[in-house]
Protein backbone atom coordinates (compact mmCIF):
# COMPACT_ATOMS: atom_id res chain seq x y z
CA UNK A 1 0.00 0.00 0.00
CA UNK A 2 2.74 2.42 0.99
CA UNK A 3 4.66 1.46 -2.09
CA UNK A 4 1.67 2.24 -4.23
CA UNK A 5 1.32 5.64 -2.64
CA UNK A 6 5.01 6.29 -3.16
CA UNK A 7 4.61 5.29 -6.80
CA UNK A 8 1.75 7.73 -7.41
CA UNK A 9 3.43 10.60 -5.62
CA UNK A 10 6.58 10.12 -7.63
CA UNK A 11 4.67 9.96 -10.89
CA UNK A 12 2.69 13.05 -9.99
CA UNK A 13 5.85 15.05 -9.28
CA UNK A 14 7.38 13.80 -12.51
CA UNK A 15 4.35 15.00 -14.47
CA UNK A 16 4.52 18.41 -12.82
CA UNK A 17 8.17 18.62 -13.73
CA UNK A 18 7.56 17.64 -17.32
CA UNK A 19 4.60 20.02 -17.61
CA UNK A 20 6.82 23.09 -17.62
CA UNK A 21 8.93 21.73 -20.44
CA UNK A 22 5.81 20.61 -22.25
CA UNK A 23 4.33 24.10 -22.12
CA UNK A 24 7.52 25.72 -23.37
CA UNK A 25 7.62 23.34 -26.30
CA UNK A 26 3.94 23.98 -26.97
CA UNK A 27 4.44 27.74 -26.93
CA UNK A 28 7.39 27.47 -29.24
CA UNK A 29 5.52 25.22 -31.66
CA UNK A 30 2.59 27.62 -31.76
CA UNK A 31 4.92 30.57 -32.32
CA UNK A 32 6.70 28.69 -35.08
CA UNK A 33 3.48 27.60 -36.77
CA UNK A 34 2.04 31.12 -36.84
CA UNK A 35 5.28 32.98 -37.35
CA UNK A 36 6.95 30.94 -40.05
CA UNK A 37 3.92 31.48 -42.29
CA UNK A 38 5.12 35.02 -42.96
CA UNK A 39 8.03 33.64 -44.95
CA UNK A 40 5.60 32.57 -47.69
CA UNK A 41 5.35 36.20 -48.69
CA UNK A 42 8.69 37.65 -47.56
CA UNK A 43 12.15 36.10 -47.61
CA UNK A 44 13.74 35.60 -44.14
CA UNK A 45 16.65 37.90 -44.96
CA UNK A 46 14.37 40.66 -46.20
CA UNK A 47 12.32 40.26 -43.07
CA UNK A 48 15.31 40.55 -40.71
CA UNK A 49 17.24 43.20 -42.64
CA UNK A 50 14.46 45.11 -44.37
CA UNK A 51 14.59 48.79 -43.49
CA UNK A 52 10.87 49.55 -43.76
CA UNK A 53 8.09 48.45 -41.47
CA UNK A 54 4.79 49.38 -43.14
CA UNK A 55 2.63 46.37 -42.31
CA UNK A 56 -0.67 47.80 -43.54
CA UNK A 57 0.34 49.53 -46.73
CA UNK A 58 -0.30 47.86 -50.12
CA UNK A 59 1.84 45.86 -50.68
CA UNK A 60 2.92 45.46 -47.03
CA UNK A 61 6.58 46.11 -46.28
CA UNK A 62 7.72 43.85 -43.48
CA UNK A 63 11.32 44.71 -42.60
CA UNK A 64 12.04 44.55 -38.88
CA UNK A 65 15.56 46.00 -38.88
CA UNK A 66 14.34 49.32 -37.38
CA UNK A 67 12.64 47.38 -34.58
CA UNK A 68 15.73 45.25 -33.90
CA UNK A 69 17.86 48.39 -33.87
CA UNK A 70 15.37 50.08 -31.55
CA UNK A 71 15.42 47.17 -29.12
CA UNK A 72 19.21 46.90 -29.20
CA UNK A 73 19.74 50.64 -28.77
CA UNK A 74 17.40 50.90 -25.80
CA UNK A 75 18.90 47.77 -24.26
CA UNK A 76 22.46 48.97 -24.79
CA UNK A 77 21.64 52.33 -23.24
CA UNK A 78 20.00 50.64 -20.28
CA UNK A 79 23.00 48.33 -19.89
CA UNK A 80 25.48 51.21 -19.93
CA UNK A 81 23.53 52.96 -17.19
CA UNK A 82 22.58 49.99 -15.05
CA UNK A 83 25.71 47.83 -15.09
CA UNK A 84 28.15 50.22 -13.38
CA UNK A 85 25.55 51.44 -10.90
CA UNK A 86 24.19 47.95 -10.26
CA UNK A 87 27.59 46.32 -9.73
CA UNK A 88 28.81 49.19 -7.56
CA UNK A 89 25.63 48.93 -5.51
CA UNK A 90 26.17 45.17 -5.12
CA UNK A 91 29.75 45.75 -3.95
CA UNK A 92 28.55 48.34 -1.48
CA UNK A 93 25.85 46.07 -0.08
CA UNK A 94 28.00 42.95 0.04
CA UNK A 95 31.20 44.48 1.32
CA UNK A 96 31.03 47.98 2.66
CA UNK A 97 27.62 48.84 4.06
CA UNK A 98 27.08 48.52 7.80
CA UNK A 99 24.46 45.94 8.71
CA UNK A 100 21.57 48.39 9.16
CA UNK A 101 22.13 50.25 5.89
CA UNK A 102 22.51 46.90 4.17
CA UNK A 103 19.06 45.78 5.33
CA UNK A 104 17.47 49.05 4.25
CA UNK A 105 19.17 48.95 0.85
CA UNK A 106 18.20 45.34 0.20
CA UNK A 107 14.59 46.10 1.06
CA UNK A 108 14.73 49.13 -1.21
CA UNK A 109 16.06 47.10 -4.10
CA UNK A 110 13.32 44.52 -3.64
CA UNK A 111 10.77 47.29 -3.61
CA UNK A 112 12.16 48.64 -6.86
CA UNK A 113 11.70 45.19 -8.38
CA UNK A 114 8.11 45.16 -7.20
CA UNK A 115 7.05 48.35 -9.01
CA UNK A 116 4.86 47.34 -11.97
CA UNK A 117 6.40 48.36 -15.26
CA UNK A 118 3.37 50.39 -16.25
CA UNK A 119 3.86 52.53 -13.16
CA UNK A 120 7.51 53.10 -14.02
CA UNK A 121 6.44 53.97 -17.56
CA UNK A 122 3.89 56.40 -16.25
CA UNK A 123 6.36 58.10 -13.94
CA UNK A 124 8.83 58.27 -16.81
CA UNK A 125 6.22 59.83 -19.03
CA UNK A 126 5.35 62.67 -16.70
CA UNK A 127 8.79 63.38 -15.22
CA UNK A 128 11.61 62.01 -17.35
CA UNK A 129 10.21 62.73 -20.80
CA UNK A 130 9.73 66.50 -20.26
CA UNK A 131 13.16 66.65 -18.63
CA UNK A 132 14.84 64.97 -21.62
CA UNK A 133 12.95 67.27 -23.95
CA UNK A 134 14.08 70.49 -22.30
CA UNK A 135 17.59 69.38 -21.36
CA UNK A 136 18.55 68.31 -24.85
CA UNK A 137 16.30 70.84 -26.54
CA UNK A 138 14.43 68.23 -28.59
CA UNK A 139 11.09 68.35 -30.39
CA UNK A 140 9.97 65.41 -28.25
CA UNK A 141 11.20 63.77 -25.08
CA UNK A 142 9.89 60.37 -26.14
CA UNK A 143 13.31 58.99 -27.08
CA UNK A 144 15.49 55.93 -26.81
CA UNK A 145 17.35 57.69 -23.99
CA UNK A 146 14.20 58.01 -21.89
CA UNK A 147 13.48 54.33 -22.49
CA UNK A 148 17.05 53.39 -21.53
CA UNK A 149 16.89 55.30 -18.26
CA UNK A 150 13.60 53.76 -17.19
CA UNK A 151 14.69 50.29 -18.25
CA UNK A 152 17.93 50.74 -16.30
CA UNK A 153 15.76 51.02 -13.20
CA UNK A 154 14.10 47.76 -14.12
CA UNK A 155 17.36 45.93 -14.73
CA UNK A 156 18.99 47.22 -11.57
CA UNK A 157 17.21 45.01 -8.99
CA UNK A 158 18.14 41.85 -10.89
CA UNK A 159 21.74 42.93 -11.39
CA UNK A 160 22.17 44.04 -7.80
CA UNK A 161 20.64 41.00 -6.15
CA UNK A 162 22.34 38.37 -8.33
CA UNK A 163 25.71 40.16 -8.24
CA UNK A 164 25.42 40.61 -4.50
CA UNK A 165 24.78 36.87 -4.13
CA UNK A 166 27.84 36.16 -6.26
CA UNK A 167 30.04 38.44 -4.16
CA UNK A 168 28.61 37.04 -0.95
CA UNK A 169 29.37 33.48 -1.99
CA UNK A 170 33.06 34.18 -2.59
CA UNK A 171 34.72 32.15 0.18
CA UNK A 172 35.54 34.32 3.20
CA UNK A 173 39.00 32.76 3.20
CA UNK A 174 39.94 34.67 0.03
CA UNK A 175 39.13 37.89 1.74
CA UNK A 176 41.07 36.96 4.85
CA UNK A 177 44.01 35.88 2.74
CA UNK A 178 44.11 39.20 0.93
CA UNK A 179 43.80 41.21 4.12
CA UNK A 180 46.51 39.17 5.79
CA UNK A 181 48.88 40.13 2.99
CA UNK A 182 48.36 43.76 3.76
CA UNK A 183 45.85 44.55 1.03
CA UNK A 184 43.54 47.48 1.65
CA UNK A 185 39.80 46.98 1.53
CA UNK A 186 39.56 48.35 -2.00
CA UNK A 187 42.50 46.24 -3.22
CA UNK A 188 40.78 43.20 -1.78
CA UNK A 189 37.52 44.03 -3.52
CA UNK A 190 39.08 44.95 -6.83
CA UNK A 191 41.74 42.29 -7.17
CA UNK A 192 40.28 39.32 -5.31
CA UNK A 193 36.54 39.52 -4.75
CA UNK A 194 35.46 40.92 -8.11
CA UNK A 195 37.57 38.48 -10.17
CA UNK A 196 36.43 35.57 -7.99
CA UNK A 197 32.79 36.58 -8.44
CA UNK A 198 33.17 37.56 -12.08
CA UNK A 199 31.15 34.73 -13.59
CA UNK A 200 28.27 35.40 -11.22
CA UNK A 201 28.44 39.09 -12.02
CA UNK A 202 28.35 38.43 -15.75
CA UNK A 203 25.34 36.20 -15.18
CA UNK A 204 23.71 38.99 -13.19
CA UNK A 205 24.26 41.41 -16.04
CA UNK A 206 22.88 38.95 -18.59
CA UNK A 207 19.76 38.34 -16.53
CA UNK A 208 19.29 42.07 -16.14
CA UNK A 209 19.62 42.57 -19.88
CA UNK A 210 17.25 39.68 -20.50
CA UNK A 211 14.68 41.48 -18.42
CA UNK A 212 15.23 44.73 -20.34
CA UNK A 213 14.95 43.26 -23.81
CA UNK A 214 11.68 41.54 -23.00
CA UNK A 215 10.14 44.58 -21.31
CA UNK A 216 7.16 46.01 -23.13
CA UNK A 217 4.88 48.35 -21.26
CA UNK A 218 7.31 50.99 -20.06
CA UNK A 219 9.14 51.24 -23.39
CA UNK A 220 5.93 51.49 -25.31
CA UNK A 221 4.89 54.44 -23.19
CA UNK A 222 8.06 56.48 -23.42
CA UNK A 223 10.13 55.65 -26.48
CA UNK A 224 7.91 57.34 -29.03
CA UNK A 225 7.21 54.27 -31.17
CA UNK A 226 8.62 55.44 -34.48
CA UNK A 227 9.69 52.46 -36.56
CA UNK A 228 12.72 54.16 -38.06
CA UNK A 229 16.34 53.11 -37.87
CA UNK A 230 17.70 55.38 -35.11
CA UNK A 231 20.80 57.47 -35.77
CA UNK A 232 21.20 58.73 -32.24
CA UNK A 233 19.95 57.94 -28.77
CA UNK A 234 17.93 61.15 -28.76
CA UNK A 235 15.34 60.10 -31.33
CA UNK A 236 12.13 58.10 -30.92
CA UNK A 237 12.48 54.37 -31.52
CA UNK A 238 10.22 51.39 -31.49
CA UNK A 239 11.17 48.07 -29.96
CA UNK A 240 10.23 44.53 -31.00
CA UNK A 241 8.09 44.08 -27.91
CA UNK A 242 6.23 47.36 -28.28
CA UNK A 243 5.43 46.52 -31.89
CA UNK A 244 3.73 43.28 -30.97
CA UNK A 245 1.81 44.84 -28.10
CA UNK A 246 0.69 47.85 -30.09
CA UNK A 247 -0.31 46.13 -33.30
CA UNK A 248 -1.63 42.72 -32.32
CA UNK A 249 -5.04 44.19 -31.51
CA UNK A 250 -5.54 45.60 -34.96
CA UNK A 251 -3.93 42.90 -37.09
CA UNK A 252 -6.42 40.77 -38.99
CA UNK A 253 -6.11 37.14 -37.95
CA UNK A 254 -4.46 35.15 -40.72
CA UNK A 255 -3.12 38.22 -42.51
CA UNK A 256 0.52 38.79 -43.40
CA UNK A 257 0.73 41.39 -40.66
CA UNK A 258 -0.54 38.90 -38.10
CA UNK A 259 2.03 36.30 -39.13
CA UNK A 260 4.79 38.92 -39.13
CA UNK A 261 4.02 39.84 -35.52
CA UNK A 262 4.39 36.18 -34.56
CA UNK A 263 7.67 36.06 -36.44
CA UNK A 264 8.84 39.02 -34.32
CA UNK A 265 7.86 36.90 -31.34
CA UNK A 266 10.17 34.16 -32.60
CA UNK A 267 13.03 36.64 -32.95
CA UNK A 268 12.47 37.84 -29.38
CA UNK A 269 12.23 34.30 -28.14
CA UNK A 270 15.56 33.45 -29.73
CA UNK A 271 17.28 36.57 -28.36
CA UNK A 272 16.04 35.94 -24.80
CA UNK A 273 16.92 32.30 -25.10
CA UNK A 274 20.50 33.11 -26.09
CA UNK A 275 20.84 35.62 -23.26
CA UNK A 276 19.46 33.20 -20.68
CA UNK A 277 21.64 30.35 -21.84
CA UNK A 278 24.71 32.58 -21.68
CA UNK A 279 23.76 33.67 -18.18
CA UNK A 280 23.27 30.04 -17.22
CA UNK A 281 26.64 29.03 -18.59
CA UNK A 282 28.31 31.71 -16.50
CA UNK A 283 26.31 30.83 -13.41
CA UNK A 284 27.32 27.19 -13.61
CA UNK A 285 30.94 28.00 -14.27
CA UNK A 286 31.03 29.10 -10.67
CA UNK A 287 30.39 25.68 -9.24
CA UNK B 1 64.80 32.82 26.44
CA UNK B 2 67.62 35.04 25.33
CA UNK B 3 66.26 36.48 22.08
CA UNK B 4 64.62 39.84 22.17
CA UNK B 5 60.88 40.16 22.48
CA UNK B 6 59.21 40.60 19.10
CA UNK B 7 55.54 40.74 20.01
CA UNK B 8 53.85 41.14 23.32
CA UNK B 9 50.30 40.93 24.57
CA UNK B 10 49.58 42.92 27.69
CA UNK B 11 46.46 42.29 29.78
CA UNK B 12 44.46 41.33 26.75
CA UNK B 13 40.73 40.80 27.13
CA UNK B 14 38.61 40.11 24.09
CA UNK B 15 34.87 39.93 23.59
CA UNK B 16 32.60 38.62 20.86
CA UNK B 17 29.50 40.64 21.63
CA UNK B 18 28.98 39.92 25.33
CA UNK B 19 30.90 36.66 25.36
CA UNK B 20 34.38 36.99 26.75
CA UNK B 21 36.75 34.94 24.59
CA UNK B 22 40.05 35.90 26.20
CA UNK B 23 40.75 36.75 29.83
CA UNK B 24 43.68 38.85 30.99
CA UNK B 25 46.36 37.40 28.80
CA UNK B 26 50.02 38.38 29.07
CA UNK B 27 52.41 36.70 26.70
CA UNK B 28 55.62 37.51 24.87
CA UNK B 29 56.77 36.12 21.54
CA UNK B 30 60.53 36.11 21.05
CA UNK B 31 62.33 36.83 17.82
CA UNK B 32 63.62 33.88 15.78
CA UNK B 33 61.68 31.41 17.86
CA UNK B 34 58.63 29.29 17.31
CA UNK B 35 55.95 29.94 19.89
CA UNK B 36 53.15 27.38 19.99
CA UNK B 37 49.63 27.79 21.34
CA UNK B 38 47.86 24.61 22.35
CA UNK B 39 44.49 23.89 23.90
CA UNK B 40 41.14 22.30 23.15
CA UNK B 41 38.81 23.68 20.46
CA UNK B 42 37.16 26.94 21.35
CA UNK B 43 39.71 27.85 24.00
CA UNK B 44 40.58 31.15 22.33
CA UNK B 45 43.99 30.36 20.87
CA UNK B 46 43.02 31.25 17.30
CA UNK B 47 41.23 34.37 18.49
CA UNK B 48 44.39 35.27 20.34
CA UNK B 49 46.83 35.06 17.46
CA UNK B 50 44.43 36.92 15.19
CA UNK B 51 44.98 39.89 17.51
CA UNK B 52 48.62 39.98 16.41
CA UNK B 53 47.70 41.14 12.91
CA UNK B 54 44.40 42.80 13.76
CA UNK B 55 42.35 40.25 11.82
CA UNK B 56 39.60 40.22 14.44
CA UNK B 57 38.64 43.72 13.41
CA UNK B 58 37.08 42.26 10.29
CA UNK B 59 34.42 40.61 12.46
CA UNK B 60 31.49 42.70 13.64
CA UNK B 61 30.72 43.33 17.31
CA UNK B 62 34.09 42.57 18.81
CA UNK B 63 35.86 44.42 21.57
CA UNK B 64 39.50 44.38 22.59
CA UNK B 65 40.83 45.60 25.91
CA UNK B 66 44.52 45.64 26.65
CA UNK B 67 47.47 46.18 24.38
CA UNK B 68 49.44 44.30 21.77
CA UNK B 69 52.93 45.42 20.86
CA UNK B 70 55.04 44.75 17.79
CA UNK B 71 58.57 45.66 18.83
CA UNK B 72 57.63 48.73 20.83
CA UNK B 73 54.74 49.80 18.67
CA UNK B 74 51.23 49.64 20.12
CA UNK B 75 49.56 48.09 17.07
CA UNK B 76 46.05 49.16 18.08
CA UNK B 77 46.93 52.79 18.57
CA UNK B 78 44.72 55.04 16.46
CA UNK B 79 47.83 56.32 14.66
CA UNK B 80 48.65 52.87 13.32
CA UNK B 81 47.07 51.56 10.12
CA UNK B 82 45.96 47.92 10.28
CA UNK B 83 47.18 47.49 6.70
CA UNK B 84 50.76 48.34 7.76
CA UNK B 85 50.61 45.86 10.61
CA UNK B 86 49.40 43.09 8.30
CA UNK B 87 52.28 43.84 5.96
CA UNK B 88 54.70 43.19 8.81
CA UNK B 89 52.81 40.32 10.41
CA UNK B 90 51.74 37.67 7.92
CA UNK B 91 49.31 34.84 8.45
CA UNK B 92 48.80 31.32 7.16
CA UNK B 93 45.34 29.91 7.71
CA UNK B 94 43.95 26.57 8.76
CA UNK B 95 42.52 25.77 5.38
CA UNK B 96 44.85 26.57 2.47
CA UNK B 97 43.32 29.62 0.83
CA UNK B 98 45.14 30.38 -2.41
CA UNK B 99 43.33 32.88 -4.62
CA UNK B 100 41.61 31.45 -7.70
CA UNK B 101 44.46 32.74 -9.84
CA UNK B 102 47.67 31.29 -11.22
CA UNK B 103 50.51 30.17 -8.98
CA UNK B 104 52.58 33.13 -10.10
CA UNK B 105 49.79 35.64 -9.49
CA UNK B 106 49.12 34.26 -6.05
CA UNK B 107 52.59 35.29 -4.99
CA UNK B 108 52.87 38.49 -6.99
CA UNK B 109 49.55 39.65 -5.54
CA UNK B 110 51.06 40.56 -2.18
CA UNK B 111 53.82 42.52 -3.91
CA UNK B 112 51.39 44.33 -6.15
CA UNK B 113 49.13 45.45 -3.33
CA UNK B 114 52.25 46.80 -1.68
CA UNK B 115 52.96 48.93 -4.70
CA UNK B 116 55.73 46.91 -6.38
CA UNK B 117 55.56 47.27 -10.15
CA UNK B 118 58.92 46.21 -11.67
CA UNK B 119 58.38 42.92 -13.47
CA UNK B 120 61.90 41.56 -13.07
CA UNK B 121 61.87 42.17 -9.37
CA UNK B 122 58.48 40.46 -9.03
CA UNK B 123 59.62 37.43 -11.05
CA UNK B 124 62.77 37.14 -8.93
CA UNK B 125 60.80 37.47 -5.73
CA UNK B 126 58.29 34.81 -6.82
CA UNK B 127 61.10 32.35 -7.47
CA UNK B 128 62.88 33.19 -4.24
CA UNK B 129 59.71 32.82 -2.17
CA UNK B 130 58.77 29.52 -3.79
CA UNK B 131 62.27 28.23 -3.14
CA UNK B 132 62.13 29.27 0.48
CA UNK B 133 58.78 27.53 0.81
CA UNK B 134 60.28 24.36 -0.74
CA UNK B 135 57.76 24.42 -3.56
CA UNK B 136 59.83 25.73 -6.48
CA UNK B 137 60.92 22.36 -7.85
CA UNK B 138 57.37 21.07 -7.91
CA UNK B 139 55.82 24.06 -9.69
CA UNK B 140 58.53 25.81 -11.69
CA UNK B 141 57.26 24.30 -14.93
CA UNK B 142 53.70 25.46 -14.41
CA UNK B 143 53.65 28.85 -12.76
CA UNK B 144 50.80 29.91 -15.02
CA UNK B 145 48.49 27.13 -13.90
CA UNK B 146 45.63 27.75 -11.48
CA UNK B 147 46.74 27.43 -7.88
CA UNK B 148 43.55 25.52 -7.14
CA UNK B 149 44.92 22.53 -9.04
CA UNK B 150 47.72 21.99 -6.54
CA UNK B 151 47.35 19.41 -3.79
CA UNK B 152 46.34 20.57 -0.30
CA UNK B 153 49.91 20.44 0.99
CA UNK B 154 51.25 22.31 -2.02
CA UNK B 155 48.52 24.92 -1.63
CA UNK B 156 49.50 25.46 1.97
CA UNK B 157 53.17 25.90 1.02
CA UNK B 158 52.04 28.32 -1.68
CA UNK B 159 50.23 30.31 0.99
CA UNK B 160 53.43 30.34 3.02
CA UNK B 161 55.40 31.47 -0.04
CA UNK B 162 52.81 34.20 -0.57
CA UNK B 163 53.52 35.40 2.93
CA UNK B 164 57.31 35.26 2.50
CA UNK B 165 57.19 37.37 -0.64
CA UNK B 166 56.03 40.44 1.24
CA UNK B 167 58.94 40.13 3.69
CA UNK B 168 57.04 39.93 6.92
CA UNK B 169 58.81 39.98 10.25
CA UNK B 170 56.39 37.69 12.02
CA UNK B 171 54.36 34.82 10.56
CA UNK B 172 51.28 33.53 12.33
CA UNK B 173 50.25 29.97 11.57
CA UNK B 174 46.65 29.15 12.48
CA UNK B 175 46.56 25.34 12.58
CA UNK B 176 48.42 25.14 9.26
CA UNK B 177 48.38 21.35 9.12
CA UNK B 178 44.83 20.68 10.28
CA UNK B 179 43.67 19.67 6.82
CA UNK B 180 46.87 18.00 5.59
CA UNK B 181 48.18 14.45 5.44
CA UNK B 182 51.22 13.38 7.54
CA UNK B 183 53.76 13.78 4.73
CA UNK B 184 52.61 17.30 3.88
CA UNK B 185 52.56 18.05 7.59
CA UNK B 186 56.16 16.93 7.93
CA UNK B 187 57.17 19.21 5.08
CA UNK B 188 55.44 22.21 6.61
CA UNK B 189 57.06 21.51 9.98
CA UNK B 190 60.47 21.27 8.36
CA UNK B 191 59.76 24.57 6.66
CA UNK B 192 58.76 26.22 9.92
CA UNK B 193 62.04 25.10 11.53
CA UNK B 194 63.90 26.64 8.61
CA UNK B 195 61.90 29.87 8.62
CA UNK B 196 62.49 30.66 12.25
CA UNK B 197 66.08 31.58 11.35
CA UNK B 198 64.79 34.74 9.76
CA UNK B 199 61.28 35.19 11.17
CA UNK B 200 59.43 35.10 14.43
CA UNK B 201 56.80 32.43 14.31
CA UNK B 202 53.60 31.82 16.22
CA UNK B 203 51.73 28.60 15.59
CA UNK B 204 48.35 27.46 16.84
CA UNK B 205 47.97 23.72 16.82
CA UNK B 206 45.68 20.97 18.01
CA UNK B 207 48.49 18.54 17.70
CA UNK B 208 50.60 18.39 20.85
CA UNK B 209 53.35 16.37 19.20
CA UNK B 210 53.62 19.10 16.63
CA UNK B 211 54.00 21.75 19.31
CA UNK B 212 56.64 19.62 21.02
CA UNK B 213 58.53 19.06 17.76
CA UNK B 214 58.68 22.59 16.39
CA UNK B 215 58.41 25.10 19.19
CA UNK B 216 60.69 26.67 21.78
CA UNK B 217 57.88 28.12 23.85
CA UNK B 218 54.38 26.85 24.42
CA UNK B 219 51.28 28.41 25.85
CA UNK B 220 48.35 26.32 27.05
CA UNK B 221 44.93 27.93 26.66
CA UNK B 222 41.76 26.79 28.35
CA UNK B 223 38.37 28.54 28.21
CA UNK B 224 39.92 31.86 27.25
CA UNK B 225 42.64 31.78 29.87
CA UNK B 226 46.33 31.31 29.35
CA UNK B 227 46.82 28.58 31.94
CA UNK B 228 50.53 28.16 31.53
CA UNK B 229 53.25 29.60 29.35
CA UNK B 230 56.90 28.67 29.27
CA UNK B 231 59.61 26.71 27.53
CA UNK B 232 58.12 23.88 25.53
CA UNK B 233 60.32 21.37 27.29
CA UNK B 234 59.07 22.43 30.69
CA UNK B 235 55.44 22.48 29.67
CA UNK B 236 55.61 18.96 28.34
CA UNK B 237 57.82 17.36 30.95
CA UNK B 238 57.09 19.28 34.12
CA UNK B 239 53.86 21.27 33.83
CA UNK B 240 53.18 23.41 36.86
CA UNK B 241 49.42 23.50 36.53
CA UNK B 242 47.25 20.44 36.99
CA UNK B 243 45.03 21.39 34.06
CA UNK B 244 48.04 21.53 31.74
CA UNK B 245 49.15 18.15 32.95
CA UNK B 246 45.69 16.70 32.44
CA UNK B 247 45.54 18.06 28.90
CA UNK B 248 48.95 16.94 27.72
CA UNK B 249 48.54 13.51 29.16
CA UNK B 250 45.31 13.26 27.23
CA UNK B 251 42.79 13.20 30.00
CA UNK B 252 40.58 15.73 28.24
CA UNK B 253 40.45 17.89 25.16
Amino acid sequence: MRKLKEFFVERFILICGLASIFFVVLIFLFLAKEGLAVFKSVRPLDFLLGRNWYPISEPAQLGILPLICGSLLVTLGAAIISIPIGVACAVYIAEIAPLKIKEVLKAGIELLAAIPSVVLGFIGMVTLVPWVKTTFNLPTGLTALSGSIILAFMAMPTIVSVAEDALYSVPKTYKEGAFALGATHWQTIYRVLLPAASSGIVAAVMLGIGRVIGETMAVMMITGNAAVIPHSILVPVRTLTATIAAEMGEAVVGSEHYFALFAIGIVLFIISFIINVTADLFLHKRH
Amino acid sequence: MDNKIKMRAQKVNFFYGKVQALKDINLAVHANCVTAMIGPSGCGKSTFIRLFNRMNELLPHTLLKGKVFLDDLDINSPLVDAVDIRRRVGMVFQKPNPFPKSIFENISYGLKVNGVREKDYIAGKVEESLKKAALWDEVKERLGESALRLSGGQQQRLCIARCLAVENEVILFDEPCASLDPISTAKIEELIMELKKSYSIVIVTHNMQQAARVSECTGFFLLGELVEFGKTQDIFTAPKDKRTEAYITGRFG
